[in-house]
């Protein structure tokens, strides 16, 4: 079940320091063996099976001399762990890339190499590269491999028995939501504030894009000009708020498995999602469950959603084997690998060009809003995380703040706009 | 601390010099000496070193001087949380010294009257979540209080208080003296162990002289055995502050490392925590983390100080 | 036994009882649930498991997707090496400080109080650097060394306490006939302070087998993991299945409840015994 923030977010423990014993003996193994044996680290310790039993024997078929270990820790202790591993020179030859800062960081410290001149890398938009490039664009570190979107999955079987239509504006939401609160058995909305993010990024987040409009206010607010105390934001923030009364008893304390356990015991209606909850909701579920996207603001004008570039895959430079890696990559890039990673894992979209059929009927409903919506990052994701405070922790404090009452949608836009206002040239002013 | 090397070696080289230290008590004095400074000494020196320096992007650092420590206590991004931490785990240890001390104290003095039948398994039983991980009481806790499973209603419902249930761990205004009351039952074993042995140790004699001289119960208790357990007492105090101003693990478990909401229970363990690994987006600062460290290095030591100086002295008798 | 029980003291055992329900209560509810179906846990978090909401999922879950075994070798590994470790060595210079005088005795006393007031953790910047250079991050070895260096100052008072009231003339006699000072530690005062161990023991190994601090920074993974490490981890991965985190805790619980029932009485007195002088 574990996306990169479904666990990061819950506590990052600190493996600092590396594996010397056990990344040096893989070394080891590298040399033995042939040159050819490539490891990956990664975080996502949940997908060991696929990568054994689908992905490294789909790209063996291909190419057979090139060997390939996959070697998870758990996500939230990925980011400490493999820095340490890669200070002490311990670190496998691939390496899975967060989204902006934490890999440019990599970069910039020269532990990744430039995969600019990696074939296939012309099969992703601009877009999709920018998490992993530098700040100009003109070099890309890691190869995109998926994002995650944003949106509400809702019990379909309450939904019958209330006679209820999933939302498209959010005047529709509200009056959903009354309805299920009226009927009393259910709660409306599956969401905690405990672990905070929940309420930035299934919350915030989710919603956000369509008040500010996407990239481009995700843009304006890099460039400084639109602040968070503009109207989008309030808004969002306002919203948000709104939801408080429709959610479970006891929210300020429910964290983020209490809310997975919520919607998938049959006693939540609403659960305001991640696409990568699908294959654990498949798993647990046991009624039929489907997808709406975040209603509109109002019922004219284009849609936004999130569709957030999250998971990648780059070179160590102090790799042995940096040609065979490159060769995996170009494979990485290929149709074949999105497909079987996109039907692996529904709720993982692979992020290149090429068409890519997704099974999932709920993962493929996410999807397709990439045709009818335009897609946008997290806001708080690229350069504005870097300072002290940082957006991203900010928002998580004010979005729960928000939703706990403890903080109007005003001062909770302040308190953002000041943060990045102490740090951040643009915003100064 | 800078002479901490002179003080290990010194006994052992320049010694049989003058008073002719005999090889065996070097041999059985090195091992002990070895390890402890460089495992725990060193460390801790090196530590209070990186405070002066800062990193840049690229990883290269620095000398930087008090740069960090005015960061810490005047950039107000910093400082707020610093004050912030302090203020809370002042509140903890506040919480410890009356909740738990004064429970461990009410026990220990059940647990010592005389001919008291079933003492020993009482004490057992009452000790036995000491024992386990922090971990794992986080965790139960967590489950004990979530409202979705519902126990910590039904139980409070069952006695009558159902109203009285809320998400305790989750509103600001109440999480932290819930983390601090989960600490304290766990950890109410060890005052109570202790002041029983203490309690124990008076001699039977004395009190009996008090009781044939007309002193009631109450009076036995406040002007013998509290006058005597005294030391002891100090003991605890100072143990309660040491481990309370090092806790970290169990708000690490229930709250995270961001100590939420609002940061209404980050403590200075956590603090460290965030700033030396980072979190999240945030990347972490080894630098500011060890002047963090530092900073609370500082504040064990006035603590520890005050007791020696001002407290133990008065208590007189060395205990421990 | 007494056919009378007075008011006082029944109020005296109900105040006990009531807190021994609240220190126990939680953990056996624990361990109850661990035996129920999903849908039983939340329907009903109070009842026994029967027939029909009985089930070992969980624990089936626990040990086909971690390695308990193993965690607790490590565990007891660390565990009683540092111990044995940490009785040793802080025997040999408590003998050393409390049996000759010497320059720089009270200062070395001095020096290893730093050790109790002073958490080695404010240390962990440098003792991870220091573990990188020595190449002995994930090892067992990294652990014990840094529990020996935590454990032994309030080792060496302990013993300290417990040299001192062995009595002088044994060693003389020993001294007279000529036996040497290692021979004297090894034969005479080692065997004699075998009581203080528990107490020592109290001290310093509850605090070992509990730590997450040093092994999440010092050995992460790959199969180096404490159970304390390993449950959280498990838990950290598991958190939505309720039946496997009920399971682990129980797993992780076990063995302490076991070796603490059997080895209570020596603890406890270990305890009371090290306080009271």
């Amino acid at each position: 079940m574990s996306f990169l923030e479904s666990k990061d977010f819950m506590k990052r423990a600190g493996r600092f320091l590396a594996t010397a014993s056990v990344a040096a003996s893989a070394l080891a193994f590298a040399h033995g063996a042939s040159a050819q044996t490539l490891t990956v680290e990664s975080w996502r310790n949940d997908d060991a099976d696929v990568w054994n039993n689908q992905i490294i024997p789909a790209f063996n078929k291909k190419y057979p001399n090139i060997k390939v270990q996959f070697k998870a820790d758990p996500p939230t202790e990925y980011n400490a762990a493999l820095n340490a591993r890669l200070a002490g020179g311990t670190a496998g030859d691939l390496i899975t890339c967060r989204p902006f800062d934490a890999s440019l960081d990599l970069f910039k410290k020269g532990h990744l190499v430039s995969v600019n001149d990696v074939k296939g890398m012309d099969n992703f938009s601009d877009v999709a590269k920018s998490a992993w490039s530098t700040d100009d664009g003109k070099t890309t570190f890691c190869m995109p491999m998926a994002s995650v979107i944003h949106g509400f999955i809702y019990n379909k079987a309450i939904f019958d028995e209330l006679k209820l239509t999933p939302p498209k504006t959010v005047a529709e939401f509200h009056a959903v939501l009354d309805k299920i609160k009226a009927n009393g058995k259910y709660t409306p909305i599956a969401m905690g504030t405990a672990d905070q993010w929940e309420a930035a990024t299934m919350g915030f987040q989710n919603i956000g894009v369509n008040y500010w409009k996407g990239e481009e206010g995700r843009k304006a607010l890099i460039e400084g000009k639109q602040k968070f105390t503009d109207a989008p934001y309030v808004q969002t923030f306002t919203e948000l708020a709104s939801w408080a009364p429709y959610m479970g008893d006891g929210f300020k304390s429910q964290k983020y498995p209490d809310t997975q356990n919520l919607f998938t015991l049959g006693r939540a209606a609403i659960y305001p999602a991640g696409s990568w909850d699908i294959p654990i909701f498949r798993k647990q579920a046991d009624f039929e469950f489907d997808a709406f996207a975040p209603p509109a603001p109002n019922a004219s004008g284009k849609c936004y959603i999130s569709d957030h570039t999250d998971i990648a895959l780059g070179i160590n430079t102090k790799s042995k084997n940096v040609e065979a890696a490159k060769t995996f990559l170009s494979w990485i890039a290929s149709s074949e690998f999105a497909d079987i990673y996109a039907n692996a894992l529904p709720g993982f979209f692979p992020l290149t060009k090429e068409k890519v059929t997704v099974k999932d009927p709920v993962a493929a409903k996410f999807v397709g809003w990439r045709d009818t919506c335009e897609s946008s990052i997290r806001n708080s994701y690229q350069i504005l995380s870097r300072g002290t405070p940082n957006l991203e922790n900010e928002l998580w404090n004010v979005s729960a703040q928000v939703l706990n009452g403890t903080m109007k949608p005003e001062e909770a836009a302040k308190k953002a706009e000041d943060g990045l206002a102490s740090w951040y040239e643009p915003h100064k002013k | 601390m800078s002479t901490t090397s002179f003080e290990t070696t010194a006994p052992l080289v320049a010694a049989p010099a003058r008073s002719r230290l005999p090889l065996h008590i070097v041999v059985f004095l090195a091992p002990a000496l070895l390890i402890y400074s460089i495992f725990s000494i060193y460390p801790l020196v090196d530590t209070i070193r990186l405070s002066f320096y800062a990193g840049d992007q690229t990883g290269a650092q620095h000398f930087a001087g008090l740069d960090n420590f005015r960061m810490l206590l005047s950039d107000p991004t910093w400082s707020g949380q610093f004050w912030n931490a302090l203020r809370n785990n002042l509140f903890f240890f506040g919480v410890h010294m009356v909740v738990q001390n004064g429970i461990g104290l009410g026990l220990a003095m059940l647990l010592s009257l005389p001919r008291l039948t079933g003492g020993s398994v009482y004490r057992t039983l009452i000790f036995l979540p000491t024992m386990l991980s922090v971990v794992i009481i986080g965790f139960v806790w967590q489950l004990m209080l979530n409202p979705l499973w519902g126990i910590a209603p039904s139980l409070l419902k069952a006695v009558g208080l159902g109203s009285f249930f809320g998400p305790w761990l989750g509103q600001e205004s109440t999480a932290l003296i819930t983390i601090s009351l989960i600490s304290v039952w766990q950890f109410v074993g060890i005052p109570m162990m202790l002041i029983y042995a203490a309690l124990i140790n008076i001699p039977d004699d004395l009190l009996d002289a008090a009781t044939v001289d007309g002193a009631g119960p109450f009076s036995v208790f406040w002007f013998v055995r509290l006058p005597l357990i005294l030391p002891t007492l100090g003991v605890v105090s100072i143990l309660t502050f040491v481990a309370n101003f090092n806790a970290f693990d169990l708000i690490y478990a229930v709250k995270g490392a961001l100590a939420g909401p609002n940061f209404s229970t980050d403590i200075l363990g956590t603090f460290f925590y965030r700033t030396f690994f980072g979190y999240q987006l945030q990347v972490g600062s080894p630098t500011m983390g060890a002047t963090v460290a530092t900073a609370m290095l500082i504040v064990i030591l006035i603590g520890v100080l005050i007791y020696l100086f001002g407290i133990q002295r008065r208590l007189q008798r060395h205990t421990f | 036994m007494n056919r009378y029980i007075r008011p006082g003291r029944l109020a005296v055992h109900i105040a006990l009882i009531l807190y021994t329900i609240i220190a126990i209560g939680p953990i056996l509810l624990i361990v109850l649930n661990a035996f129920k179906t999903r849908r039983a846990i939340f329907a009903d978090p109070l009842g026994f498991p029967d027939a029909r909401t009985f089930t070992t999922i969980g624990f089936d879950q626990v040990f086909a997707k971690s390695d308990f075994g193993l965690y607790f070798i490590n565990s007891l590994t660390i565990t009683v090496v540092s111990l044995g470790l940490i009785v040793l060595i802080g025997a040999m210079a408590a003998w050393a400080l409390t049996e000759y005088r010497f320059r720089g005795n009270t200062l070395i006393s001095l020096y290893l109080a730093i050790g109790i007031m002073v958490p080695i953790r404010l240390g962990s910047v440098s003792i991870l650097r220091m573990m990188v250079e020595l190449n002995l991050v994930n090892t067992l070895t990294a652990l014990i060394l840094v529990y020996v260096a935590q454990g032994l100052p309030l080792a060496v008072l302990i013993l300290s306490e417990f040299i001192q009231q062995i009595p002088k003339d044994l060693r003389d006699a020993a001294r007279c006939d000529g036996v040497s000072e290692y021979r004297i530690f090894g034969s005479i005062i080692l065997p004699l302070i075998r009581p203080a161990i528990a107490t020592v023991a109290v001290f310093t190994m509850v605090p070992i087998w509990n730590d997450l601090w040093f092994p999440l920074i010092l050995s992460p993974g790959d199969g180096k993991q404490t159970v304390t490490l390993g449950v959280q981890q498990f838990i950290g991965q598991y958190v939505t299945d309720w039946n496997a985190v009920l399971a682990s805790l129980t797993l992780a619980i076990a063995p302490i409840l076991v070796l603490y029932l059997l080895f209570s009485r020596y603890l406890v007195r270990g305890l009371t015994a090290g306080a009271v002088k």
